[in-house]
């Protein structure tokens, strides 16, 4: 199928799109590898579209002493090929290589990801586990939310009209600290049919377990987990005990990678 | 000879086309002044049509089935006693029969816009409800998909071979098995252009095909023309796997709006199209019980196999091409002595299921491989073993087998053997008596098939179909400058005919492949063919080409023997010359004589040139048989399901290679279909009869990642019947799959009682699988 009649407007700043968004029917875009399947599909007919991918602050990368800020724009290729730093000595690089295909990294990006909020998607969890957190321009100003709870259901952001994302903080991680990941894909760049990340650091004590891929958005579990499969069994986790099974499976994984004497 | 002839690995010749992304698809094609089509498809899979309405600013641009006057509905007939014919117009009339047929055409300047004026289209549908399932299709009171019709029906069959129901036999196994829906996927769908030539006072169809000559048929008995108004041209060809080997309803559409319109027409089917309103294919159901001696010997086997055929024969034929030969090819290279097989063809609401490679025999393996290894998990006995004993042993050969099938040559149980050592068998054993590291469960599993291929008039007349081969011709021509033009009626679409029929060429005439082209896929341009499908190329259209010049070459001897100075037995052909004991001359020299220099010719040369058609049929056209042993060692991990194919071997047997690479490359490209049956690939319905996976987000093929370098050993039988003693091969890598590693699976999970019997063995059924076999252990 081919898509049907849209405008396209290329914004060359933030406060451009933010306006052009609160428009009818316009829709924000950024590497098109999750809305153009939809726009072709006619999944989605929106008059108009605003490509945010020229604004130079969403390409821009900034480090601090204690986080990366990566602009919006900024796709899986350039996170996995190390051209923009890791704050996470490596996991970033390691979650973006294992999504989709090496085409569909080149074009996507990880504010779109966020922005397109399904489920299955990576990072989603990833950056839950990590402690991320989402800068959002709007109508009102500049506004920052945790990853963790923004993604409130399948493909429903925690975003406003008008709104966009324009970048992602990570929070630097220690030397120490460790990553888990796991997930369970039909095949290699499928989205993942289970998936779990996992985040510990000895330093400071802190754990954290994402879980991702449910019907439900990305679940956080925090603090202790000496009886891991006790907090497991707090998630939602669906109603098919297979797949209840699968979930479970990553998360212990995901888990033992990170930590150790967490039996998996 | 050269090195270039028949057993030679040469590069493909198409390759430096296709590889720099310079073939010529349809999707490629563009006339001037074009228009594009897009088609209004049934939302529903069942239903009666009240109306189809478009709006008046586009009413000229929308067409139903009662706007395509001259135009009748495609008809595949079969004159096997009982079959129920089905009538397919190419736009739905009156009811609709599958979620995704055509219910109108629609056309623009491009296919954008034409599905603008699409989305404008409303239908009236009153739905009715759907056979999704083809079991319950057949019980009585299931709604009737063709109301004329008593049942559900369109064939059913019994073969009964001696068949008593031996209670007494020690060993007696029951299974259940299926395998799911799938669809072809080649990497380009079809498509097509309509163009009236207002010169030749034609319809040239450029279109997406495996057999231009019998969709020119079909097109001419549809659309109620004369052949000769009609030219059917296959361009380059992305794949077709059966799918291209059939008249599409969107092809007789666009052929009749090119008319009407009088401007070129295309249509480029979608992948969404492709999923879910046509390249359906594989489901079967079986209901097996075997019998066997405590030792592992089988005594007889029982069936009742069911085939989803979908809404419609398509034409030339597909309703019961698979269900009526599971009942003749169900017993494969197996050597026993009692048999039965009662099959239902059954008509539903889905797309209609097409041959796809194979045909018939990757659920007939699945099945019968399976019931192999049921019966040696009774005995207690090594499946390899059991497999071994009841093979057809090559003293036996020439062979028929239990239900007439006649066996040409070859050594099944050394394909068996060989496929054991190349794997490591006894290793593999000792392995499994340890656990994995990472606590995975490995296993070991085989598949052995026949692949009977190229088959002919004898196998097909009593199907009293619209497509039954008879001799295949070839047309060689040399041109003037002692090049050679060679026309067939097939078409290569991923074979690489255009390098294995020049090495044919080669053998015979020496003629470097280079300089040889070969011409396919026209109907202007060739003989006439049924096309590319059974396997049956190398047999038959590799016998033609080897028969044209060996003729060509009695007419070139003739002529250089004259030039020479010597007498036509007296000379001999190779290397691109004409030699005698004491001289050579090229056959640039000779075709330079007959087409430049006729004064230099011979008295008596035949006036009829260097140009000339002749044919070809075996001795024997039964079909040959090649065959071959697949051998697959997996792991599964039982938390999750997914399993890991480590190791895969393929001993084959396909008689004389032409090129043994081209072999290779069509046995790893089998494999990764068959693999994609084992474990990925389905198109679920819902019990409307909504076909559920309408992406390939959905719809799983294997990719790189999943497919594992297929190890391949050969063995050599040539074919007492056929030229050079080749056999088909081209669907063999398909076969063997599924049951190889499902058979794998099972003996990795033997002491969990997990048995799987459904294709695609996805994470997800074999999870359960485990996890009911877990509950039911610690009852
Ligand atoms: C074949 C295939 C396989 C894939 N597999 C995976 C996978 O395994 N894992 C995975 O995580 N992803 C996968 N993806 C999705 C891919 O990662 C996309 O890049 C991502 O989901 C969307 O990013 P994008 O930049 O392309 O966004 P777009 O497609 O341009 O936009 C997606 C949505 O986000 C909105 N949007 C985009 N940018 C912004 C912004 N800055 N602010 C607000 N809204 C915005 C758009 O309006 C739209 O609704 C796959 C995609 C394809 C085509």
């Amino acid at each position: 199928m081919k898509a049907g009649r849209f405008d396209l407007l290329l914004a060359k700043d933030v406060g451009e799109a933010v306006k052009a968004l609160q428009t009818e029917d316009a829709k924000a875009a950024s590497g098109f590898q999750s809305l153009g399947p939809m726009l072709n599909l006619r999944l989605a007919q929106p008059r108009l579209i605003v490509n945010l991918t020229r604004i130079p602050e969403l390409s821009a990368v900034e480090e601090t002493a204690d986080m990366v800020v990566y602009g919006a724009a900024v796709t899986h290729a350039a996170i996995e090929d190390g051209r923009v730093p890791d704050a996470a000595g490596g996991a970033l690089a390691r979650v973006a290589s294992g999504i989709a295909y090496r085409a569909v990294r080149n074009r996507g990006t990880i504010g779109g990801s966020l922005a397109h909020a399904d489920p299955a998607a990576d990072w989603p969890t990833a950056l839950t586990a990590l402690g991320a957190k989402v800068r959002v321009a709007g109508p009102r100003g500049v506004r920052r939310a945790p990853v963790a709870g923004f993604v409130r259901g399948a493909f429903a952001p925690a975003l406003g009209e008008g709104e966009v994302i324009v970048a992602v903080e990570v929070p630097k991680a220690s030397a120490a600290a460790r990553f888990g990941y796991v997930k369970f894909c039909r095949k290699v760049g499928e989205f993942a049919e289970a998936m779990a990340a996992a985040f510990h650091d000895p330093d400071t004590g802190v754990t954290r377990l994402a879980v991702g891929a449910t019907e439900a958005p990305p679940q956080l579990l925090e603090g202790d987990f000496a009886d891991l499969d006790a907090r497991l069994a707090t998630l939602d986790l669906g109603a098919d005990p297979v797949r209840q099974r699968l979930h479970r499976t990553a998360a212990r994984r995901a888990m033992a990678e990170a930590t150790t004497g967490i039996a998996a | 000879m050269s090195g270039k002839g028949v057993g030679a690995s040469i590069r493909r010749k198409e390759d430096d086309r296709l590889l720099r992304g310079r073939g010529r698809f349809i999707g490629d094609m563009r006339f001037t002044g074009q228009v594009e089509v897009a088609f209004v498809r049934s939302p529903v899979a069942h239903g009666r049509i009240r109306s189809v309405t478009a709006p008046e600013e586009f009413r000229d641009h929308v067409f139903a089935m009662e706007d395509m006057t001259g135009c009748d509905g495609i008809l595949a007939k079969c004159g096997i006693p009982g079959f129920k014919i089905s009538k397919q117009f190419p736009l739905a009339k009156d009811k609709v029969r599958f979620a995704g047929e055509p219910v109108a055409m629609v056309y623009a300047a491009t296919r954008a816009e034409a599905e603008d004026i699409a989305a404008t289209v409303s239908l009236d549908i009153e739905e009715l409800p759907a056979n999704y399932d083809m079991r319950e299709a057949m019980k009585p009171g299931a709604p009737l998909v063709h109301d004329e019709w008593p049942d559900n029906a369109f064939l059913e069959g019994l073969v009964d071979k001696n068949f008593d129901a031996m209670e007494e036999a020690a060993i007696k196994v029951s299974r259940t098995v299926s395998t799911s829906r799938q669809c072809m996927a080649p990497i380009e769908g079809k498509g097509c252009i309509g163009v009236w030539d207002r010169q030749l006072e034609q319809l040239h169809l450029w279109t997406a095909t495996q057999m231009p000559h019998i969709v020119r048929n079909g097109l001419a008995d549809t659309l109620g023309m004369d052949q000769r108004q009609i030219r059917v041209v296959a361009p380059d060809v992305g794949g077709g796997f059966g799918w291209k080997g059939m008249l599409q309803p969107e092809e007789v559409c666009v052929s009749w709006l090119a008319m009407h319109l009088d401007r070129p027409v295309k249509y480029l089917e979608d992948r969404r199209e492709h999923l879910v309103a046509a390249s359906n294919c594989r489901e079967h159901h079986y209901e097996l019980t075997a019998y066997a001696t405590e030792d592992g010997r089988l005594l007889g086997l029982d069936a009742v196999a069911h085939v989803d055929s979908g809404a419609y024969s398509v034409y030339p034929f597909s309703a019961c091409l698979e269900a009526a030969q599971v009942g003749s090819i169900l017993p494969g290279p197996y050597d026993f002595g009692a048999y039965r097989c009662k099959t239902y063809a059954v008509c539903t609401n889905k797309a209609p299921i097409l041959p796809y490679r194979g045909v018939a025999r990757t659920g007939v393996c699945f099945a019968m491989e399976l019931m192999i290894d049921a019966v040696a998990r009774a005995a207690g006995l090594d499946p390899m073993e059991v497999r071994r004993i009841n093979l057809v042993k090559p003293e036996q050969m020439p062979f028929r087998n239990i239900t007439g099938k006649d066996f040409d040559m070859g050594d099944y149980p050394e394909s068996l053997r060989r496929a054991a050592e190349m794997i490591g068998h006894d290793r593999i054993r000792e392995r499994q008596k340890s656990a994995e590291a990472d606590g995975r469960k490995v296993g070991l599993g085989y598949s052995t098939y026949c692949e009977q291929g190229a088959h002919g008039t004898s196998v097909y007349h009593g199907w009293g179909i619209p497509m039954v081969p008879g001799f295949e011709q070839s047309q060689v021509r040399l041109t003037p400058d002692g090049t050679l033009e060679v026309r067939v009626g097939n078409q290569s679409h991923g074979q690489s005919l255009e390098t294995t029929l020049a090495q044919v060429a080669n053998e015979v005439l020496g003629v470097d492949p280079e300089k040889v082209n070969v011409i396919h896929g026209d109907t202007a341009m060739s003989p006439y063919s049924t096309g590319t499908w059974g396997s049956r190329s190398a047999v038959m259209v590799g016998g033609a080409v080897a028969a044209s010049c060996e003729k060509l070459a009695e007419r070139v001897k003739h002529i250089g023997a004259h030039l020479l100075q010597t007498s036509p037995d007296h000379v001999r052909i190779g290397e691109g010359e004409v030699r005698s004991e004491t001289g050579a001359v090229t056959l640039k020299e000779i075709a330079a004589t007959w087409y430049l220099a006729p004064q230099h010719l011979p008295g008596d040369v035949n006036p009829d040139g260097l140009e000339l058609t002749a044919g070809y049929r075996p001795k024997v056209d039964t079909g040959t048989f090649s065959y071959a042993t697949h051998a697959a060692l997996v792991a599964v991990d039982t938390d999750t399901g997914f399993v890991e194919i480590l190791d895969y071997v393929v001993v084959e047997d396909g008689g004389v290679l032409i090129n043994p690479m081209v072999v290779d490359g069509q046995i790893y490209g089998g494999t990764a279909q068959g693999i994609g049956t084992a474990l990925y690939e389905e198109m679920p319905f819902d019990k409307n009869g909504q076909p559920l996976a309408s992406t390939l987000a959905d719809y799983i093929l294997p990719g790189a990642g999943e497919v594992p370098a297929v190890r391949v050993g050969h063995m050599e039988t040539p074919s007492p019947n056929t030229r050079f003693g080749q056999k088909g091969i081209g669907e063999g890598g398909a076969i063997a799959p599924p049951a190889a590693i499902a058979n794998a699976i099972n003996d990795a999970l033997k002491e969990s009682g997990v048995e799987m019997t459904v294709s695609p063995i996805t994470p997800h059924r074999l999870l359960s699988a485990i996890m009911a076999a877990e509950t039911e252990a610690a009852r």
